[in-house]
């Protein structure tokens, strides 16, 4: 059997599922983020499988991998700062608690 | 002289515009100013009667205006196939008309000073009186019918104004406001009239009309007829004509100057002159002048029917005027252009002379109206009852006072032309008239004194203006005598000009009948020597029923409560259950559907993911159901 690109789509889809799961269900807020994070991943799965399977020749796909791995980064490090502010202001990372805007 | 009496007929579009002008000036600015304000309204008034005696001397200087009328006119406004003119059309009928009502005008305002006395609206009064005065010289002088009848409007909208101005009284505003809505009813036929007019013959001016009618008579002779008819409604409710005559009485609530002037001058008889004007219009529609004929027999007996029984002195003068309105409207009717438009000078005479005659009786009474608790009244009053002597043997119509030779006039007019059945009708009324009158006469002014009362005689002010009236009342009626070569006949008349002949045995007749009519008022009323009440108990039921007005009022009230109410009743469950039933209905589904909404926006963003991307697979199952292919999606739409 040979790896095709149907597996790697599969793969990204089970981590954007397991990564979706984790979004919807974890009530730390870190958590989510990492739940975030997993989603995104898959997507980079995917890009990159594109890129090798569809289009060789060109690197549009591992480039645009690498420009997400950056904005995640930068997401990560804004939504880590949010999370610890957050947790000074309420003792708490817990999203139900962050209700402030509810009616 | 005779630059003044050309200026006159050339400027007689000035006589309505100086009492718009003293109505403007005092509303604007002289309303703290009362005698400022009298003195403005009268003397701009009687400018205008100035004027409007140069411009009958002009028409008597010349007679070939009496055929052909002197026009001059400026466009208002025009568009396709419309051109609406405003001007002066003079001819002897218009210039007699100008005359009266600049006259009675003036001497009604004159009065007023002394009646108004006191009063807190003095200057809106004379504003109104003005503006009344205005409207109906406007009129009077119209070229056409649509000039007619925006003063026509003007006309009720001012009755409107002065039967209200004791606003505070209820009575009174409810009077104005049957008033204004009764005349409305007519004003509607006349306006669907005038439009008809308009739309079939093209033209609405007067004397291009005249031109047209014969022959279009021929051509539609029942189309004519419709429009004549409906025409007719106009004058039917403005000049009180059975059945929309039942605002006429209850306008006595005005003030009594103003009822001298709607009575006289200004209000009713401007129906009268629309039927005049459209004369020849209801020459070539023989129908609707016969139906015109007769409603004024009719009207003219009913109404004196009606003031047999009345007991307060304004409402007994009030039911008169439409008896006395319908001899003018049966004369137009009986193909008399000059009959009617006589009486109706003479009538103005005497009943403005009657109408302030009553007003100072009841300013001296302090309101109380009812004749039988008047009594005696010319001990004190000399001079009133004198004048109210006059004008009831004037309406009477012994000679030589001016009543007779108008109703005289009539009365011969309508038994040459035909109409005998009207002819007696008349005669019976012209009985009851005198009757009545003398009535009150007899009730109010002689016979024993009510301690109660303790009249005076009215100021100058007053009585000099009843004086010239009642000279006039005496005199008036000469010009259109028979032996007056050419009298108010050549110089108001349609067609060829008739000399009116003396008949002995018509006058012979009328002149009996209203003597024995007084001869009775004076056995019941005077001497006594029939009581009254058993008179009314032996004809029980039609005393009632005269007593009653005929319950025109009831029935009236009933068409009222039944349709118009059911009506509005019906209109009104429509608007609470069905026009309401849907607004409400849809602002209750809308705050429904919030009320459950409101539990998604539950502030869980997580929650909101889940339905995000929830609906994103079912969006993608559903698409996969329906067989949307990839491709479709990729071309960028879901219909592939």
């Amino acid at each position: 059997m040979t790896i095709g690109l149907e597996h790697y789509l599969a793969v990204g889809a089970m981590l954007f599922c397991i990564g979706l799961y984790g979004v919807l269900t974890k009530r730390n807020a870190v958590a989510v983020l990492m739940g975030i994070e997993l989603m995104l991943n898959s997507v980079n799965i995917n890009l990159v499988a594109f890129n090798r399977f569809v289009a060789p020749a060109d690197f549009v796909g591992q480039l645009f991998a690498v420009f997400v791995i950056v904005v995640a980064a930068a997401e990560v490090a804004v939504g880590l700062a949010l999370v610890i502010s957050i947790y000074r202001l309420r003792d708490s990372i817990h999203v139900d608690d962050l209700n402030l805007l509810k009616w | 002289m005779t630059d003044f009496v050309n200026f006159a007929l050339y400027h007689a579009w000035l006589i309505p515009a100086l009492p718009f002008l003293a109505f403007v000036l005092i509303v604007f600015g002289l309303r703290r100013h009362e005698k400022a304000a009298a003195a403005t309204a009268i003397s701009l008034t009687g400018i205008s009667f100035l004027l409007a005696l140069g411009v009958a001397g002009a028409v008597f200087s010349r007679p070939e205006l009496v055929e052909k009328p002197l026009v001059y006119s400026a466009r208002w406004f025009s568009m396709a196939g419309l051109s609406v003119e405003m001007g002066c059309l003079i001819d002897g009928t218009s210039a007699m008309m100008l005359f009266v009502v600049t006259l009675i005008s003036t001497l009604v305002m004159i009065y007023s000073t002394g009646y108004m006395h006191g009063d807190e609206g003095f200057t809106r009064f004379f504003a109104y009186l003005s503006l009344f005065a205005a409207s109906m010289l406007g009129l009077v002088i119209a070229t056409n019918f649509l000039q007619l009848f925006v003063f026509w409007e003007l006309v009720g909208l001012c009755s409107y104004l002065l039967i209200g101005y004791y606003y505070y009284k209820v009575s009174a505003r409810e009077a104005a406001k049957k008033a204004f809505m009764t005349t409305r009813v007519g004003d509607f036929g006349l306006l669907v009239g005038i439009v008809l007019i308009q739309t079939f013959l093209g033209t609405m001016d007067f004397v291009e009309l005249s031109g047209k009618l014969p022959a279009f008579a021929k051509e539609a002779p029942v189309l004519l007829t419709t429009i004549g008819f409906l025409v007719f409604i106009g004058p039917i409710g403005k000049s009180g004509q059975f059945p929309l005559h039942v605002w006429l009485p209850d306008a006595m609530e005005g003030p009594s100057p103003v009822s001298a002037l709607i009575h006289a001058a200004t209000m009713v008889v401007a129906g009268v002159y629309l039927v005049a004007r459209a004369f020849t219009m209801f020459s070539v529609a023989p129908e609707a002048q016969h139906f015109v004929a007769y409603l004024g027999g009719f009207t003219a007996f009913f109404a004196a029917s009606i003031a047999l029984t009345q007991r307060e002195m304004k409402r007994i003068l009030a039911y008169s005027t439409i008896s006395q309105l319908g001899y003018m409207i049966m004369a137009l009717g009986v193909g008399s252009l000059t009959a009617s438009m006589f009486h109706l000078m003479t009538h103005a005479y005497f009943k403005a002379l009657m109408f302030l005659a009553a007003g100072s009786a009841l300013h001296a009474l302090h309101g109380k109206a009812d004749i039988f608790e008047m009594g005696g009244l010319y001990r004190k009053m000399p001079w009133t009852a004198a004048f109210m002597v006059i004008g009831a043997i004037a309406i009477a119509g012994i000679p030589p006072f001016a009543g007779f030779w108008s109703k005289d006039e009539i009365l011969v007019m309508t038994k040459l032309h035909g109409f005998t059945g009207l002819y007696y009708l008349a005669s019976v009324t012209a009985f009851m008239t005198a009757f009545y009158m003398f009535r009150m006469v007899f009730t109010a002014f002689f016979g024993k004194e009510n301690p109660e009362n303790h009249p005076h005689e009215s100021p100058v002010s007053m009585l000099v203006p009843m004086g010239v009236l009642a000279v006039l009342s005496v005199v008036g009626g000469l010009v259109g005598a028979p032996f007056v070569a050419k009298g108010f006949g050549y110089w108001v008349r349609y067609g060829a000009y008739h000399h009116p002949e003396f008949h002995a045995d018509v006058a012979g007749i009328s002149v009996l009948l209203a003597l024995l009519g007084i001869a009775l008022a004076w056995t019941i009323y005077g001497a006594k020597k029939v009581a009254a009440k058993d008179l009314a108990a032996k004809a029980g039921f039609l005393y009632t029923l005269s007593y009653n007005k005929y319950y025109i009022d009831e029935l009236f009230q009933w068409i009222n409560r039944v349709f118009a109410d059911g009506t509005g009743k019906i209109l009104y469950w429509v608007d609470l259950y069905i026009v309401d039933g849907i607004v409400n209905g849809l602002a209750r589904l809308t705050a429904f559907a919030g009320e459950r909404f409101r539990y998604v926006q539950n502030g869980q963003v997580q929650h909101y993911a889940l339905v995000f991307f929830a609906s994103v697979v079912f969006i993608i199952l559903l698409s996969g159901l329906l067989g949307v292919t990839t491709a479709g999606v990729q071309s960028g739409g879901v219909a592939g």
